[in-house]
């Protein structure tokens, strides 16, 4: 027997060393063969403040998180105070014996006697790993991989940690919270959506990346920086935004295929280089992970507020696709197809995450990398080239032969300014009308290629979920769950907001007898963006704006409020 | 060898008068002294009068946004150290809307060669307060006068001991062909403050005015002693040095400094295979 859905809550302050056991239990738990979701919340702080790092894990396929804990891994009182009424029914509280409160906690911890204090957080993990059910061996595998190399000296004292966690866990009775068997799995990665974010861009080809720090995109840029070495790539700090989006433009335009990581604010900044990107016909993939605004908002939490910001940004007209990967395989698959797409279409290509996604760990098979498309700058060079050479030759497909500077004779003029074919500027208004068309007739290839929304659950829905990015998971899941209670549903996910083909979905939105959007955020950005496209407005909403994301509880509450 | 010719003739856009001719004239100069082709250089420039400056001759061009002409050039750099990367715009582009960018340069020390026609004024705009207008410039958008004392760029470049600063003066044509060269040739960000005239906004730094004011730095300056660099660099009154103002050869470019660059550019780069299946192992 055992248990096949569980939800493991580690809650504490910040610098209690939880983000370490939350990832080095999500590496056991995906090693024994499980699946996980991980959500973390936090501060944005060093020290103090309450954080919780959730793992919700299963014996099979699991796409979201949950509300309730089985699981609450208490590193400090106040955790207690503030979860206690998200236990379920058999839930089970791991605290500190030394706790005022103690008696709450069905396992009161004797730390002292397992560990040394500053091994507290690898005892608690121990004693987690070991309700769980997981091999002790496995656990120890765990911390050896990830202190062996760094800290030896503190290895032992951590394997010691856990292996008494493990003895003192074995004298207690009444605990029922293992897990059921996992089956067996050839083995995963684990990864959270910026970390698939940077592999799918430097499988795509991505050489060069310039970014301002800001929370919760900069990782991307730290796992760019971090193999610059190995895999050729430059990745620079740049002094603002303004400069980073600039860099980013100037590269590619030199031939390295580029990328800019930011959120909201940071991307206001960028606004303008978005513009640039357009009119001088150069690709780059700004990957905008959005945290809640308005200004500073709430910094390390969760939103999905920014799709109408990406979707206008930037003066004047000009095309661009809008990504929103709905899973970590889809930040690491849609980034690949970003990259590919600005790089053919030459210009502003968007990939909109968001602060859940970016830190959520799953347990992912491991990706083909020799199937990713690979983009090549100079494989313009080896065509035929008309001379003299023009940048903005006007084609059937709007799309012009782009060379690169100082890679052969040719001259290769790019102006901000509305320009000529040969990138020259001008106040020629039949040439700008000309070049303008050529610019906005690359709609129409972008157009060929959307990826179009994924629609799973019943064929014949009595309700039909419409989400996109990060809430596909919460929502599929909200789908199944109706499903099971005798409603027939169903859940459409837009992991490409833009540009819309209601060719692709309108028959399924229209055959729903109940068509609900949900969407991170207080306005239904997509569901205006839907109304404005084809007219039809989705009658309900379920709206999320508290910095939290969506889970399937809060979807299924606002079904039957 | 190359020649002026294959530099070009173009219609401008410039007041006749203005500077930017003779800017032009010896930038032309430098590059053919050097024996670069156009298709081995590449200008970026910003938004202004100055920044129209490479639409007049033949080379690659990256005309980009008001006061962004660094970042795009540094990222152009980064992507092929290989090219010729000069940046050339205004006072206020390269001071004012790109002064951020231009102290993060000044530290990031990229092989870039960056010319400011430095005319004291907006032109393109008619005639605004410019960051290094004097203090009491009168201007439509100052009628009483600017009441912010002026950006000394060179002071600036000095004082943050950026490796190569110079000060030249359009009417010293061949002088600045000469410092163009030089800033070129070194390896690191070369700073070339240009003093011009703007015949038809700035009625107090005129040609005249400058002709009686810019003195060539004498023969046994050194450019090395940073302490009489700075001491010139605030040189502003009846006497203005012209010349390399300071200069220091030890530092290293960051192009040179990054291990991403150790095996050659970042164009024409393929991906890995082994190295990106192993960062993906990484995660297992």
């Amino acid at each position: 027997m055992g248990r096949t859905d569980l939800n493991v809550m580690i809650g504490g302050e910040a610098g209690q060393g939880l983000v370490t056991i939350g990832d080095l239990l999500v590496r056991c738990l995906a090693r024994s063969g499980y699946e996980v979701v991980v959500t973390q919340d936090y501060q944005s702080r060093i020290r103090g403040g309450h954080n919780t790092y959730v793992i919700r894990t299963a014996v099979g396929k699991i796409e979201a998180a949950r509300e309730s804990v089985d699981l609450l891994v208490a590193l400090n009182e106040e955790t207690i105070g503030l979860h206690r009424d998200q236990m379920t029914g058999d839930g089970l509280i791991l605290g500190d014996e030394r706790f005022d409160s103690a008696a709450e906690s069905q396992l009161k911890v004797p730390y002292p006697d397992l560990a040394e204090g500053r091994f507290f957080n690898v005892a608690a993990l121990g004693v987690a790993a070991a309700v769980l059910g997981l091999d002790r061996e496995v656990v120890a595998r765990a911390l050896e991989k990830a202190f062996g190399k760094k800290h030896p000296e503190a290895l032992e004292q951590n394997l010691s940690a856990v292996s008494n966690a493990y003895a003192w866990f074995a004298g207690q009775t009444g605990v029922d919270l293992a897990l059921a068997p996992a089956p067996e799995r050839d083995s995963r990665l684990v990864m959270n959506g910026n970390e698939a974010i940077a592999l799918g861009a430097l499988a795509a080809g991505i050489k060069f990346c310039a970014f301002y720090p800001m929370t919760p995109s900069t990782s991307v840029a730290l796992n760019l920086a971090s193999r610059a070495g190995t895999l050729g790539l430059v990745v620079e700090q740049a002094e603002d935004e303004i400069a980073a989006v600039n860099m980013a433009i100037g590269a590619a335009y030199a031939g390295a295929p580029s990328l800019v990581p930011t959120s909201g604010g940071g991307f206001a900044l960028m606004v303008e280089g978005v513009s640039l990107a357009a009119i001088t016909e150069t690709p780059v993939l700004i990957v905008v992970v959005q945290r809640p605004g308005p200004a500073t908002g709430l910094p390390t939490r969760t939103e999905q507020a920014d799709l109408e910001f990406v979707l206008h940004s930037g003066h004047g007209e000009f095309p661009r696709a809008v990504f929103a990967p709905g899973s970590v395989e889809e930040c690491f698959h849609l980034t690949a197809r970003a990259v590919d797409l600005a790089e053919r279409f030459q210009g502003p290509v968007f990939l909109l995450s968001d602060q859940y996604l970016a830190d959520s760990y799953r347990a992912v098979r491991p990706f083909d990398l020799e199937s990713v498309p690979r983009v090549d700058p100079t494989a313009a060079m080896r065509g035929e080239i008309k001379t003299p050479y023009e940048r903005y030759a006007v084609t059937d497909s709007g799309v012009s032969p782009r060379l690169l500077p100082g890679m052969s004779e040719h001259l290769v003029v790019l102006d901000s300014d509305e320009h000529t074919a040969d990138g020259h500027l001008t106040e020629d208004l039949g040439v700008r009308v000309v070049q303008h068309e050529k610019r906005l007739k690359k709609s129409e290839g972008l157009l060929a290629e959307v990826v179009p929304p994924a629609y799973r659950g019943d064929d014949d829905p009595d309700l039909l979920l419409v989400c996109w990015g990060s809430t596909g998971g919460p929502a599929a899941e909200a789908a199944a769950a109706m499903t099971e209670r005798g409603t027939r549903a169903a859940c459409l996910h837009f992991s490409q907001v833009w540009p819309l083909v209601p060719d692709q979905f309108m028959a399924r939105i229209h055959q729903a007898r109940r068509v609900v959007s949900v969407e991170g955020n207080a306005g239904a950005q997509l569901t205006r963006l839907i109304r404005r496209e084809t007219g039809y407005e989705i009658p309900e909403r379920i709206l999320r704006y508290d910095g939290l994301p969506l889970t399937p509880e809060f979807i299924l509450r606002g079904l039957d409020g | 060898m190359v020649t002026l010719n294959d530099y070009g003739e173009f219609e401008t856009a410039w007041c006749p008068g203005c500077g930017d001719h003779q800017i032009l004239e010896a930038v032309k100069q430098a590059l053919v002294n050097q024996n670069l082709s156009p298709h081995e250089v590449l200008f970026v420039s910003g938004i202004g009068q100055a920044a129209k400056a490479p639409h007049y001759l033949r080379a690659n061009v990256f005309n980009g946004l008001h006061g962004r002409a660094l970042p795009a050039a540094t990222g152009a750099k980064l992507a092929n150290p290989g090219l010729k990367v000069i940046v050339e715009s205004g006072d206020g582009c390269s001071y004012g809307e790109g002064g951020n960018h231009f102290l993060a340069a000044l530290r990031r020390n990229i092989d870039v060669t960056m010319l400011v026609h430095d005319n004291q004024v907006y032109g393109l705009t008619k005639g605004q307060a410019s960051p290094t207008s004097p203090d009491g410039f009168v201007t439509k958008a100052q009628p009483f006068g600017v009441f912010n004392r002026p950006f000394n760029p060179v002071a600036v470049a000095v004082g943050m001991r950026a490796g190569f600063v110079a000060r030249g003066f359009s009417g010293m044509v061949d002088l600045l062909a000469e410092l163009i060269e030089a800033g070129m040739k070194y390896k690191g960000l070369a700073l070339i403050d240009i003093l011009q005239p703007c015949v038809s906004f700035n009625k107090v730094n005129t040609f005249a005015w400058y002709k009686k004011r810019c003195q060539v730095l004498p023969d046994d300056y050194d450019p090395a002693d940073w302490s009489k660099a700075m001491h010139e660099a605030y040189e502003w009154g009846d006497r203005i040095p012209v010349g390399v103002i300071y200069r220091d050869d030890n530092l290293i470019p960051l192009e040179s400094r990054l291990p991403g660059l150790i095996d050659g550019p970042l164009v024409g780069r393929g991906v890995d295979l082994q190295a990106l299946q192993e960062a993906m192992d990484g995660f297992a």
